[in-house]
């Protein structure tokens, strides 16, 4: 039972919820601080100390991504939350509040275990390097001092959004949305301090020759630092809805009642076109990185893209190949369930065809393993006919199309049920049939058009097509949202009547999404070879090699099964947990309602 | 027409084989065929399954085999024919052959950091074209008509005539010379990759680009600092490129 919307917005309950975690964080930091002091105090004084078994490299990779997986989750699940909190608001939909509130209430726990391993991952740290952090510490002293405030001030206002949920409802809605977004700012504002570290020893900038800091500001706003900002925190929200639509899947497994395979399979859909939505832009803010490293240093690109580490994207496209046809054959199959939408299903075909022949194409890899009578044939170097799909210019051109087949299945599973009426319904619908043309010419002609042309610009190409891309989008959705205002419904959409083998995508879609983290993050620490801060300050530790691929993907696999693990106790307690609310989460009307 | 989803599926994937292994040349690595083969499988897959009348015609002829609705040759058959091609694949890859081992090329080798130039160390994140570097045309136009000159006496008995990767000695080497006329040679890179590759040669090679043992010489030997900063002119202002550069002005952060 909701409370009435008198009652005051923060209530002794919800404080003691604050106070509760403002004690936990000050205990585990305190226990850290002991911990390290204690330690440091009896070892011996070294640049390096070394751990026997896992040897420091590993040890700090296993709990550095790990933190940063649970870090994604509990900054993308706020996010996450509040839209979904948003949406319910305006729709008035109570079912879209209780989402909401649903995966808030994985935050408190997520964030503990986010902390622990912060921790841990600060005391090996500065335990195994202690004068590479030392260094680090020296020079980014003020940006530690910013980090402590703000996981306290995102603790309490993360709490507060949490405990104040039930209290804050009615008239008071609009100051918990307020404290959502306020969540959000928290959590990015943390997400840019850390980011400035990490991109430091990437791109660093704001030194001297001798490495002494001449500009903190300088230091900070570094060569990747923005677009490190933007990609993790678009990745962020792409994997705060996988995992939630990863979560509906297994419950809608599991589910013994048509109501709860109704609620789960919304649940699903949300979560996933939550994830889709933020992963489309993705690729373009990778784009916008991989040129930063380039332009800050050559070899850096080259090692990331054409040598030792271009194995890797390999895998890396290979994985998000996969998971655009997880997204389309989600959305195809979902289609079963809205009454109208089988008169979209003749342009699978053509569909499916753009994004094999993209997938083809992005996973052709530019050095092939060939064995000598093979590149005896080949002539050596390269394939002269698969070279040309080994390029940026043919990958470019097959991830806008990907992008936009994708983005047209979702548009058709939007209009599934209805049926425009407007009296310009012929025009509009022309229209953007032309500007899907429109988009997809270009996208081909600036593809065919960059073998001829230095790669200076190309690179410019690149922003031409994406540009098209992005903008026919957002005209067929400008078009769209007017031309369907009062449409006729078919039908209502059968939630839960989707094939469960739809599910499965949903899971698949986020474990290749933890995956691509491990992987992306293993290239993005790796490319640095062997320095800590790249040109700069060397790795003289014995673990300053590049690994074999075997070895490195092993390691980055056995994480993502570790946080799985971990996500799923997460979920796992979480739902035992008494329901303060004191009774069961309101079961949800679902007949005839429409979730989009 | 839906209703032969399973043979279409299958003609599909025997086509798609057959254009892969037969239409193209010189042929497909197996490894670069297999990959294919494998996305290819996949997407046949997720286009009979994302649909329920699809895939229930999918599945049917294999339900009819096995719950033994077709004749019982037909089940015999199919029951023989699985066992032996996973028997026959298994045999492709497990036979003996005196083929070279597989082996990851890199076509574009990482260059180090910094490298030894006669003695000296350069440092490759800084290094620029001294030659380019805020030179007027005339200064320009006399060091690539130098670079021209060292060029012809030098590397055109491999690189070519006209550029092309394609000089006298090309065909008895491999990998083939850099053909500088190719968008994926020189105009990716900028010119102090291109100045290393020049100096140190094959032998400068990381080892993560083996097995590319190019016989590139080590120019420094040869060649002094300008004369391969005047080659390095000549074959990007001969073979119509232009070396890789940023617009220092869209990054942000000059470096």
């Amino acid at each position: 039972m909701i409370h009435p919307s008198s009652s005051p917005p923060v209530t002794p309950y919800a404080l003691k919820g604050v106070y509760k975690g403002i004690l936990k964080v000050s205990v585990m930091l305190a226990l850290t601080y002991a911990l390290i002091s204690g330690l440091a105090s009896i070892l011996p004084a070294a640049d390096y100390r070394e751990l026997p078994l896992l040897g420091n490299r590993v040890a700090v990779w296993i709990p550095a991504q790990l933190h940063l997986m649970f870090a994604a989750f509990v900054l993308g699940v706020p996010i996450f939350a509040v839209i979904t909190e948003i949406i319910g608001a305006v729709t008035k939909e109570r079912r879209y509040d209780e989402l909401a509130r649903e995966f808030t209430k994985l935050l408190a726990m997520a964030y503990t275990v986010t902390a622990v391993l912060g921790c841990m991952l600060l005391a090996l740290l500065v335990l195994l390097y202690p004068k590479f952090v030392g260094y680090m510490s020296e020079l980014f002293k003020p940006t530690w001092l910013l980090y402590i405030v703000l996981i306290f001030g995102e603790v309490i206002v993360a709490y507060l959004y949490w405990y104040g949920w039930d209290t804050m409802q009615g008239r008071y809605k609009k100051w918990h949305i307020a404290l959502g977004v306020l969540v959000n700012l928290w959590g990015t504002a943390l997400l840019f301090v850390a980011d400035a570290w990490v991109t430091f020893m990437m791109s660093p900038s704001g030194i001297d020759e001798a490495n002494h800091l001449v500009s903190l500001w300088d230091a900070v706003a570094n060569h990747t630092w923005m677009p490190i900002n933007i990609h993790r925190l678009l990745a962020n929200v792409a994997f705060g809805g996988a995992i939630a639509a990863a979560y509906a899947a297994v419950r809608f497994l599991n589910a013994s009642t048509d109501e709860e395979r109704a609620r789960f399979d919304w649940m699903g859909y949300v979560g996933s076109f939550i994830a889709i939505g933020a992963f489309i832009p993705l690729p373009f803010a990778g784009y916008w990185l991989g040129r930063e490293i380039y332009q800050f240093s050559e070899q850096m690109g080259v090692s990331m893209m054409g040598g030792s580490f271009a194995w890797l994207w390999i895998l890396q496209a290979s994985l998000i190949g996969s998971l655009f046809f997880a997204a389309n054959f989600y959305l195809w199959l979902g289609m079963g369930r809205i009454p109208g939408a089988n008169r979209y299903t003749k342009f699978q075909v053509l569909m499916i065809l753009v994004l094999a022949l993209g997938f083809l194409t992005w996973a052709t890899p530019r050095s092939i393993i060939a064995t000598g009578g093979e590149m005896a044939a080949m002539g050596g170097s390269h394939h002269p006919f698969l070279g040309l799909f080994g390029v940026m210019a043919a990958k470019n051109t097959a991830v806008n199309l990907m992008i936009l087949t994708t983005f047209m299945s979702f548009m058709m599973y939007r209009r599934g049920n209805r049926i425009p009426v407007v009296p310009w319904a012929t025009v509009g619908k022309a229209l953007q049939a032309l500007v899907v043309a429109v988009a997809v010419g270009i996208v081909l002609f600036y593809g065919v058009y960059s073998y001829f042309v230095p790669s200076l610009v190309r690179i410019g190409f690149s922003v031409y097509q994406v540009s098209a891309v992005l903008g026919a989008m957002a005209v067929f959705v400008a078009i769209d949202i007017p031309l369907l205002k009062g449409a006729r419904e078919i039908g209502a959409i059968q939630w839960g009547k989707i094939a469960p083998r739809a599910q499965y995508a949903l899971f698949f879609m986020a474990i290749v999404f933890t995956l691509l983290m491990g992987l992306m993050g293993y290239i993005r620490s790796g490319i640095r070879q062997y320095w800590h801060v790249y040109g700069r300050v060397a790795d003289e530790s014995a673990h300053a090699y590049t690994m074999s691929h075997g070895s490195a993907t092993l390691i980055v696999s056995g994480i993502v099964l570790v946080f799985l693990l971990l996500i799923a106790g997460v979920f796992a307690l979480t739902a035992r947990q008494k329901d303060k609310r004191g009774d069961a989460p309101a079961q949800v009307a679902l007949a005839g309602e429409d979730a989009r | 027409m839906v209703k032969w989803t399973f043979g279409l599926a299958l003609a599909v994937w025997l086509a798609v084989l057959a254009t892969l292994k037969l239409g193209i040349q010189p042929p497909i690595p197996a490894s670069v065929l297999m990959l294919y083969m494998v996305l290819v499988t996949i997407a046949i897959l997720v286009f009979v399954a994302a649909d329920e009348t699809r895939f229930g015609h999918f599945v049917a002829p294999l339900r009819a085999v096995y719950e033994g609705r077709v004749p019982r040759p037909v089940q015999v058959a199919v029951l023989v024919a699985l066992p032996a091609l996973a028997g026959w694949g298994t045999w492709l890859r497990v036979a003996p052959n005196f083929d070279a081992p597989f082996e990851p090329r890199v076509v574009h080798p990482e260059p180090p950091s910094t490298f030894t130039f006669n003695g000296r160390t350069v440092d490759q994140l800084t290094l620029k074209n001294p030659l380019r570097e805020g030179a007027d045309a005339e200064s320009l136009a006399r060091h690539t008509a130098a670079g021209k000159t060292t060029y012809y006496r030098n590397c055109f008995f491999c690189h070519g005539d006209a550029l092309g990767g394609d000089g006298h000695f090309a065909l008895a080497l491999r990998p083939i010379p850099a053909n500088f006329r190719d968008v994926g040679t020189i105009s990716m890179l900028q010119e102090s990759y291109v100045f290393w590759r020049i100096s140190t040669g094959g032998p400068g090679l990381p080892n993560g680009a083996t097995p590319w043992h190019s016989a590139m010489p080590v120019w420094q030997n040869y060649l002094t600092e300008e004369e391969i900063w005047q080659v390095i002119l000549y074959i990007y202002e001969g073979s119509g490129s232009t070396p890789r550069t940023w617009d220092e002005g869209t990054g942000g952060h000059d470096h």
